[in-house]
């Protein structure tokens, strides 16, 4: 603050660039092309990460690759069982996840009575949104695999992914439910209606765009996520046919595209069709973003 | 509420679209190879028993990837409706998952230790693996003696020209301490406890990675994982080949196993795919993948 | 109170449903940390606190003497994150100053989008550029054995952190009253004065979450960091291959056996870890609280 005070004493031109002394001269020029220097280092570290992704992974990136499975007696490359084993593992951690976090934070924020609790709570899952996925990976690999029998499966890997979305889930739910005008409720239910007729013609359509952000972030952290997937979720990449019988469904294991990406440039050192990975990784990541940015739009607009 | 239908909507497309993949699938592997439709006649035919259905999860050595991915391959093609599944974790995790029951076979690219043993651990050996020990192509040496590599290994060597290469600091490789190819290179040069590596990787394929791009390093991999990007070094004078490591010429080998646990029943599938992995029909299939079948 | 009020099966069928969801969720998240206090202590009991927070050596394969000191992982972890900090939060900062002051609108508005975009890039794909390009290159430039060195990981942590610390001093800059910034121009200090003697500082405690959100993600990384830093457990050295609390246990979970002593080891470096990230955690918390005062 002293140094404010001393800008403040300092003579007052009208205009900078002329007339300031030497040394605030040098300062401002300094700063100035600092933060345009970084500014440029972060915009040219984006673009080199873009371009060398697209560089080394577009040349591999064809029909083939995407809709084919590895096979050595055939010779054929390719990642269909990742994206396969991805869409089975965002389903299905999303049907556990969904209901139990939006259950929860309702039930947090239209049910429970006693504050203190609630605020506990909050601080709980607040708290453990933020540890890292390694140890929902120890965690998870112990309770459901070990544990509950499930074994190496995507099952597994799907019963921890919720977990771990939960917190992310009923915070931005919440959220968005408190954004509901009380006055909203207390006209339902002056009106006579029930609590979960309110609710349901009342606050969850007011707030589901809430609820569809919460989805897509979390859409967002399962894509993205490595760990859980690789310690409990295995990393077979041969076709899946979850749906052909109920031991299928809960004993398949497999790799995603991040965990096939992983085994490819990390435990046989193939770079190539790792770099493709990425490519269809980034335009995953591309388009959760565009997803979320359309939704956050129709939110503000409301 | 329209909002909420939508929401179900689309998770119920998802969902068909991954049925959607499955059956796909099932139709590709009838339609596309020209085998199965006589697969299929021959096992209704042959077996009288109902057809197999279900996972076979295996996990462990991965040394042992080939091997396991033609294998299961292959059984696939014969029983349409099993998945073997392959999740390449070292051996290490391949024994404690079949004593922990967290996957249906364990495999190890080792012997089975007596304390695995006691704790149920049963191999079954399915081929036989020369452990190479690799260098870089640029690397002029072709040959050391098993004295030679666990001096350097044991980091009482550590430049190349001490054993007639160029002048440079050798970069010493390794596996994670599960590994099984760590485990039976060092028992056979007798340096347990005493390697010290540089880095210590988690795959073969790993191992081989960072040897193909650094001209100073050193490592040891599978045999049948080992290709045109690095160099396999002779031991003792004798090459690393599926020959040499059959007539036992070849110092460093050891087998690749599958481990079930004793008193533990296997599942059907598992079991059926146990026997075929074990029937000399599949010699040809790992002697394709690189490794060498075992003397029945 | 005793107001006859009809009671509608399917509302306290529904209220007892939602109760269930709130309890399931509570519990699952309530397990999560008993389990990892429970697990991870019995390996800390057998080994002694002190010899386990500070024994140089990991030897947890060694068949006659192994050892479980993890001080050269804690060290790792807390070099490696203050890299990362030193690196990515001053570029970070004057990143989210250019976006929020000194960038014209429309070029702020095309770099937002990307930054977000590499906010959600996958940690393996850094990993996997880091492995491409960074280890090459620190291998070639300080004539090394071997790339895989606490720097590369530092880099690569350094690039994960910037994209939440530029978002999150770019929205704590931006929430600076106008009237502060007038103020001081009107008084004849110029632009980049402003935004750092009297911006900056005024974003204080934001700009502070923001590194502390930056030091939460840089210890929590795994994958990313362990397809660059070499996993062997030295203690930490610029150029050395080395082992972090995240990655000592990812890479050794699958193989340890159940019930084993070595297992147990890797649940306390997980509840010692947790230990950390709670730490970070109450520290953000205080910090926003004060924020809110």
């Amino acid at each position: 603050m002293s140094q404010t005070a001393v800008t403040m004493e300092a003579p007052r031109e009208k205009s900078w660039g002329t007339g300031l002394s030497a040394g605030r001269k040098a300062y401002d020029r300094g700063l100035r092309a600092l933060v345009w220097l970084c500014a440029g280092l972060t915009c040219a570290l984006l673009l080199f990460l873009i371009g060398y992704i697209l560089y080394r992974g577009l040349p591999g990136l064809s029909w083939e690759f995407l809709t084919t499975q590895e096979s050595l007696l055939k010779g054929t490359m390719g990642i269909l069982p990742a994206i396969q084993n991805t869409l089975y593992v965002v389903v299905v951690t999303l049907v556990i996840a969904l209901p139990l976090g939006v259950g929860a934070a309702v039930y947090l924020t239209e049910y429970a009575t006693n504050h203190r609790l609630v605020n506990a709570i909050e601080f709980a899952t607040e708290t453990l949104s933020g540890i890292p996925s390694i140890l929902y990976a120890l965690v998870g690999y112990l309770a459901f695999s070990n544990t509950l029998g499930l074994g190496y499966s995507l099952l597994a890997a799907s019963l921890t992914l919720a977990m771990m979305n939960l917190p992310t889930i009923i915070r931005t739910t919440q959220e968005s439910l408190k954004t509901v005008p009380q006055g909203y409720r207390e006209g339902a239910l002056g009106l006579g209606s029930g609590k979960w007729h309110m609710i349901r013609t009342i606050v969850l359509p007011g707030s589901i765009d809430g609820i569809v952000t919460g989805c897509i972030l979390a859409v967002g952290r399962i894509v993205g996520e490595s760990a859980v997937l690789l310690y409990v979720g295995g990393m077979d990449s041969t076709l899946n046919n979850f749906f052909a019988s109920l031991d299928k469904f809960a004993h398949s294991s497999g790799a995603t595209l991040t965990v096939q990406l992983y085994v490819f440039a990390k435990e046989r050192a193939m770079m190539d069709p790792a770099f493709t990975v990425a490519v269809v990784l980034l335009a995953l990541t591309f388009l959760i973003n565009l997803a979320a940015k359309v939704v956050g739009k129709k939110l503000r607009q409301k | 509420m329209k909002k909420l239908t939508c929401l179900g909507l689309s998770i119920v497309m998802a969902l068909s679209l991954l049925a959607g993949c499955g059956s796909s699938n099932t139709g590709d592997t009838t339609s596309d190879q020209s085998s199965a439709g006589s697969n299929n006649a021959a096992s209704s035919s042959g077996n009288t028993e109902t057809t197999l259905s279900g996972v076979v999860n295996t996990n462990g050595s991965t040394s042992m990837e080939s091997v396991m991915k033609i294998l299961g391959e292959a059984f696939h093609e014969l029983n349409p409706d099993v998945e073997v599944k392959y999740n390449g974790s070292g051996s290490g995790a391949g024994v404690t998952s079949a004593i922990d029951g967290t996957a249906d076979l364990g495999l190890a690219s080792r012997e089975l230790k007596p304390e695995e043993e006691e704790q149920g651990a049963v191999a079954h050996v399915v081929a036989l693996d020369g452990v190479a020990v690799v260098v870089n192509p640029e690397n002029g040496v072709e040959s050391l003696t098993v004295e030679q590599i666990a001096q350097i290994f044991k980091g009482e060597i550590t430049n190349w020209k001490e054993v007639g290469g160029e002048d440079m600091e050798i970069a010493v490789y390794g596996r994670e301490a599960g590994s099984g190819t760590r485990g039976a290179f060092e028992e056979i040069l007798g340096i347990e406890d005493a390697a010290k590596y540089l880095n210590e990787y988690s795959s073969t394929g790993d191992v081989i990675g960072n040897v193909a791009s650094n001209p100073a390093a050193i490592g040891y991999a599978s045999l049948s994982a080992v290709g045109d990007t690095v160099k396999a070094v002779k031991v003792g004078g004798v090459e690393c080949t599926e020959a040499t490591v059959q007539d036992g010429s070849y110092a460093i080998q050891r087998p690749f196993i599958m481990i079930t646990k004793d008193g533990t029943e296997l599942s059907e599938v598992a079991q059926a795919f146990l026997e075929f992995a074990m029937s000399a029909d599949v010699a040809d299939l790992i002697a394709q993948a690189g490794a060498v079948p075992p003397v029945q | 109170m005793k107001r006859t009020q009809k009671i509608n099966p399917l509302e306290a069928g529904m209220h007892g449903l939602f109760f269930l969801c709130g309890f399931v969720a509570v519990a699952f998240v309530l397990v999560i940390t008993v389990y990892l206090v429970i697990s991870g202590l019995p390996a800390i009991r057998e080994v002694g606190l002190v010899d386990f927070l500070f024994g140089t050596t990991w030897d947890s394969d060694n068949k006659t003497n192994p050892q479980y000191g993890i001080l050269p992982f804690i060290l790792t972890s807390i070099y490696g994150t203050a890299g990362a900090i030193i690196i990515g939060v001053p570029i970070g900062f004057l990143t989210a100053v250019f976006l929020a002051k000194v960038a014209p609108p429309k070029v702020a508005s095309a770099i937002r989008p990307a930054v977000d975009l590499l906010a959600g890039i996958p940690s393996v794909v850094y990993g996997m550029v880091g492995m491409a390009v960074l280890l090459p290159a620190i291998r070639e430039a300080f004539n090394l054995r071997a790339g895989d060195t606490l720097l590369a990981a530092i880099l690569v942590l350094a690039v994960m952190i910037l994209p939440s610390i530029i978002s999150v001093s770019e929205t704590a800059l931006r929430a600076v009253p106008r009237e502060y910034e007038e103020a001081s121009l009107a008084l004849g200090a110029t632009e980049i004065e402003t935004y750092f003697r009297v911006t900056a500082p005024a974003a204080k405690s934001g700009i502070a979450a923001a590194v502390v959100l930056g030091v939460g993600r840089a210890i929590g990384e795994a994958m990313a960091i362990m397809m660059v830093a070499g996993n062997a457990p030295n203690m930490p050295g610029l150029f050395k291959s080395v082992k972090f609390l995240t990655t000592a246990v990812a890479s050794e979970m699958s193989y340890a056996a159940d019930g084993s002593l070595h297992k147990m080891a890797l649940f306390s470096i997980g509840l010692v870890l947790f230990i950390f990230i709670m730490m970070i955690n109450v520290g953000l918390n205080v910090i926003l609280k004060r924020e809110k005062e």
